[in-house]
């Protein structure tokens, strides 16, 4: 469309256009103030995805003020391309985790490469060296042929950027539940290592020093993909599969080369990801933090179509692009140095002092905007909240245990439910191992991940049970953080920060914002008590179908500190003989259980409780048992409970058994979720020390050498013996049986 | 023993193989990028495994028409040791530097995984540290291993013993006869899917990849001591 056709600004007005492109009426009331004028059609696009949820955070910023954001450790917060961590020795530790459901939904491979591709650029922009990346997903039953494409397909999306661009996919979580199945969740994360001295920001300074653009051509692709990703979805999204992007990680690891070479050079000023809205928020976003001005000449933009308009190249979301600033005077070195990659590095502009975005294309001045009132201006709106109905109802009934028959049967089944079974048949396919660094492989309560040249150690997690978020957001919120400072603390890592992904429904319905605000109280809580801020993220909201809204999924993703490589724990169990204690007292809680959905194929009830000031205490002992050398092997107690722990660890041991006794509620002693919990084997030798340390450790039996799990109640009474091969192939087999 | 360790736009394991080199095997170690024109000063020639030029067209197939290897064949030809890893095996057929093509795994996934190899050949200067028929333990990462060869090649790769490494147990991508690893006839080009450079560190699971740079270090030692 040439500039002849664009609907005038009068026109956009009148046949208010800017309604199709996401801005409210009064938003736009708002821009004709900002400017004193009418927004021509070039203009009118750069507001609407400046202020979309996905980029301004107007609906969340209210709730996003919640969460502690500092801590001694913290050397960026929110608000750069990633959050920094310190971990000594002059290193940080970077990560941010990233949302990409929307594209995910409809074009699922797609979606889920460019998620990745997303995230690895947020981390590299800041000076980082990925080393590792994470995701957490969530799809409906697979039990229908949409679900399978979408699982398979996302599956394939992440491996197949993943794997190429070198970076190990080191660890994950995925559950399967019916109210994601038109809505599917797909959170990528990154994880970068940094020498303090690298750290780069986003920021325009220096007046009259160039603007630079580099990495692929621009094109049609992704146009609005911010305004679609805040959208709910509905028949008609399948039309808007041209705002999903398309990824080719063989560019972005030219481009991660060129960039971290670039990084060392004191030519560059300042650096960021051409990400969601594209050129227009990585420009308008380094000069507004930078309170300068960018002008940029649109026609030195390298494209790959031709007859682009300037609202195009603006709103374009093609991948592995970046912005860069660069000391004037200095552009042929970046030019060689990108060029040795086979990359473009282009002048398209410069810093100025006026505090505007000004573009100019076919020598005409195209747009005029102050570049604050797009990245900072946004309105904010305070949504009504209300307490669901569904809420009080829950609140009000009682834990119950179940009658089952058969025990053995009971685990067997649950270790067939696809969101406990093993995960081979996914992270099969992604190369955990590039890089030689993965200690511990997907498979355990964390990844694991060693610093080169040094003794020191990552342990990372993604965590979010969303079925206790459903049934109460706020204890739901709390056990989020709560289970992944847990699982870093089994791998024998202190948590460091998180970094949250935010998946609600329309946040314009009470009940869904009400979701949000208490999901934020809860994590917040835990973040304060455990001592783990969050240092950045991502909100995802309309994540609905057809007017239904999947449940509240804050995924949580916390990196953690192994001071020492020989503090490394797995789940597995190391020798027969060693004693198997349960920390923590167990309740009858299967609100919002394995078992209760398994049972009643629906969750409700009160969700388990949370005792932050316990959970803490606890943590801190098993770590110091640890680090003292007293755990074989630790485990958290999560879905489908003790029996399933015990379980999980003895797969992939070389033989080995376990005898254990229960007592109380037998149901709940095998199956309940009460959180909090942990299941740590010991040497027999280290019996009393570990028994010093931990103060609610309850001995429940020994690890053995014949491969049956044996389980007695009070009273020896025995309640079965089970094959542990028969259970490892049932766990196993289950995905993959379920995918035929 | 100086090694160049090759690097095509696109390689991704060329710092495992550089570290295995230096911090594992303890010998030199460069990074060589693909537009280079001489490989002379080196005594090995790696090529790493990755995902060059994007793997585009077809696996390794844009890679074998770089600069860098002209020199390579040279290399080659001269009798210096050349391993080919992952990528770097594909790179090596599509130059025709080994026998064969591949194909994508039987199952049209990608497989990552520690993967258990039977020693064919132990003759050879990429093996004499291992036992014929011994068991190891190395990790595949790869799209496409699916090794294939007509009947004849295949005949002669038996015949000049040149199959060196087979999948034990499990073949994970279909393989033809199982073959993981092949040399050429002179047995200084060794081509194989599964990543030695990864298991060279037992706190990653194996070290069983070790023996096979000890291997070349050994057999290159004693082709200098004859010599000085």
């Amino acid at each position: 469309m040439s500039l002849l056709l664009e609907p005038t600004p009068e026109l956009i007005k009148s046949e208010r256009i800017y309604a199709q492109m996401g801005l409210s009426d009064e938003e736009f009331t708002k821009v004709e103030e900002i400017l004193g004028r009418l927004p021509n059609y070039t203009e009118t696009g750069l507001f609407s995805v400046m202020w979309s949820e996905h980029c301004s955070y107007k609906n969340s910023k209210p709730v996003l003020k919640k969460f502690p954001v500092t801590g001694e450790r913290v050397l960026q917060g929110p608000g750069e391309g990633a959050g920094i961590v310190d971990i000594g020795d002059e290193q940080a530790v970077v990560f941010k985790i990233e949302s990409h459901n929307h594209p995910s939904a409809i074009e699922p491979y797609q979606g889920a490469a460019t998620g990745v591709g997303g995230i690895i650029r947020d981390v590299f922009s800041m000076g980082a060296r990925p080393i590792a990346l994470l995701n957490s997903l969530r799809f409906g039953e697979l039990d229908n042929d949409r679900v399978k494409y979408l699982f398979k397909e996302v599956v394939a999306g992440i491996a197949g950027y993943g794997n190429c661009i070198g970076i190990p996919t080191v660890g994950g979580e995925i559950q399967f539940d019916a109210s994601y199945a038109g809505n599917p969740l797909v959170n990528a994360m990154c994880v970068g290592l940094i020498d303090h001295k690298d750290i780069k920001k986003g920021q325009a300074h220096g007046v009259g020093n160039t603007v630079m653009y580099v990495g692929a051509k621009t094109g049609r692709d992704g146009i609005h993909g911010a305004t679609f990703a805040s959208e709910e979805l509905s028949e008609t999204s399948e039309e808007k599969r041209p705002a999903v992007q398309v990824g080719d990680p063989f560019m972005e690891k030219l481009l991660l080369e060129a960039c971290l070479e670039l990084i060392q050079s004191d030519a560059l000023v300042g650096i960021q990801d051409m990400g969601a809205a594209g050129l227009t928020s990585s420009s308008a976003e380094m000069a507004s933090k930078a309170g300068s001005g960018i002008e940029m000449n649109l026609d030195f933009v390298p494209q790959r179509e031709t007859g682009m308009t300037a609202y195009e190249m603006m709103l374009s979301e093609s991948q592995e692009r970046m912005l860069i600033v660069v000391k004037k005077g200095r552009e042929q070195e970046i030019v060689d140095l990108f060029s040795k990659y086979g990359l473009e590095a282009v002048s398209v502009g410069k810093v100025t002092d006026d505090k505007n975005l000004t573009l100019y294309h076919n020598g005409e001045l195209v747009a005029k905007v102050p570049a604050d009132a797009l990245a900072e201006e946004a309105p904010v709106y305070y949504k009504p909240s209300r307490e669901p109905l569904y809420f009080q109802e829950f609140q009000q009934m009682e834990n119950k245990s179940y009658n089952l028959a058969d025990y053995k049967e009971t685990l067997k089944q649950l270790l067939s439910q696809p969101t406990i079974s093993s995960k081979e048949w996914v992270y099969d396919q992604y190369d955990y191992m590039v890089q030689t660094n993965t200690v511990v492989v997907p498979g355990s309560d964390a990844a694991v991940v060693r610093i080169r040249d040094t003794n020191k150690a990552l342990a990372m997690t993604t965590d979010c049970n969303s079925r206790y978020l459903y049934l109460d957001p706020e204890t739901g919120g709390k056990i989020a953080v709560a289970e992944a400072a847990r699982n870093i603390v089994c791998s024998g890592g202190e948590p460091l920060a998180i970094t949250d992904c935010l998946n609600f429904g329309n946040p314009e319905k009470p009940e869904i914002f009400w979701q949000i605000e208490k999901a934020a109280d809860g994590m917040s809580d835990a973040c304060r008590e455990l001592s783990t801020p969050v240092i950045g993220g991502n909100v995802s909201l309309y994540n609905e179908t057809n007017g239904v809204a999947v449940y509240p999924t804050p995924v949580v993703g916390m990196v953690g500190l192994i001071e020492d490589l020989k503090h490394v724990t797995t789940q597995s169990f190391k020798n027969a003989g060693d004693l198997i204690y349960v920390v923590g007292e167990t309740k009858i809680e299967f609100a919002g259980s394995e078992l209760q959905k398994m049972i009643e194929g629906r969750i409700f009830g009160k969700a388990p409780s949370i005792d932050l000031a316990v959970e803490k205490k606890r943590q801190s002992e098993i770590l110091r048992a640890i680090k003292a050398g007293l755990a074989a092997s630790a485990h958290d107690l999560a879905e489908g409970g003790l029996a399933v722990a015990v379980a999980e660890s003895l797969f992939g041991t070389e033989g080995l058994g376990a005898e254990i006794q229960v007592t109380g509620d037998e149901a709940a002693a095998l199956f309940s979720e009460t959180q909090s919990r942990f299941l740590i084997s010991v040497k027999p030798e280290n019996r009393s020390a570990f028994e010093a340390i931990t103060s609610d450790a309850a001995l429940i039996g020994e690890v053995t050498s014949s491969p049956v799990l044996t389980v007695f109640a009070e009273e020896n009474k025995r309640l079965f013996d089970a094959d542990v091969n028969e259970l490892y192939n049932t766990w196993k087999g289950a995905i993959p049986c379920l995918l035929k | 023993m100086k090694f160049a360790v090759i690097v095509f736009p696109g390689s991704n394991c060329d710092s495992d193989m550089y570290h295995a080199i230096r911090d594992e095997l303890g010998e030199e170690a460069e990074f060589i990028w693909h537009t280079e024109k001489s490989l002379a000063s080196y005594d090995g020639i790696l090529l790493p495994g990755g995902f060059s030029y994007g793997d585009y067209l077809r696996s390794g197939a844009i890679a074998r028409f770089s600069n860098v290897m002209s020199e390579v064949i040279k290399a080659a030809e001269a009798g210096k040791p050349v391993l080919g890893v992952c990528n770097g095996f594909q790179i090596l057929l599509e130059a025709g530097l080994l026998p064969g093509a591949m194909r994508r795994n039987k199952d049209l996934k990608f497989i990552c995984r520690q993967q258990k190899l039977k020693v064919q050949n132990s003759r050879t200067l990429f093996t004499n540290a291992y036992e014929e028929g011994e068991v190891i333990s190395v990790p595949i990462a790869h799209g496409e291993g699916n090794y294939y060869c007509d009947e004849q090649t295949l005949e002669e790769l038996k015949q000049n013993n040149q199959i060196i490494f087979t999948y034990h147990g499990d073949n994970p991508n279909g393989s033809l006869e199982d073959i993981a690893g092949i040399t050429n006839k002179n047995g200084n080009v060794l081509g194989m899917m599964p990543h030695p450079e990864r298991a060279v560190d037992s706190l990653l699971g194996s070290a069983d990849g070790l023996k096979l740079f000890q291997s070349i270090v050994k057999s290159w030692r004693e082709s200098h001591v004859v010599t000085a």
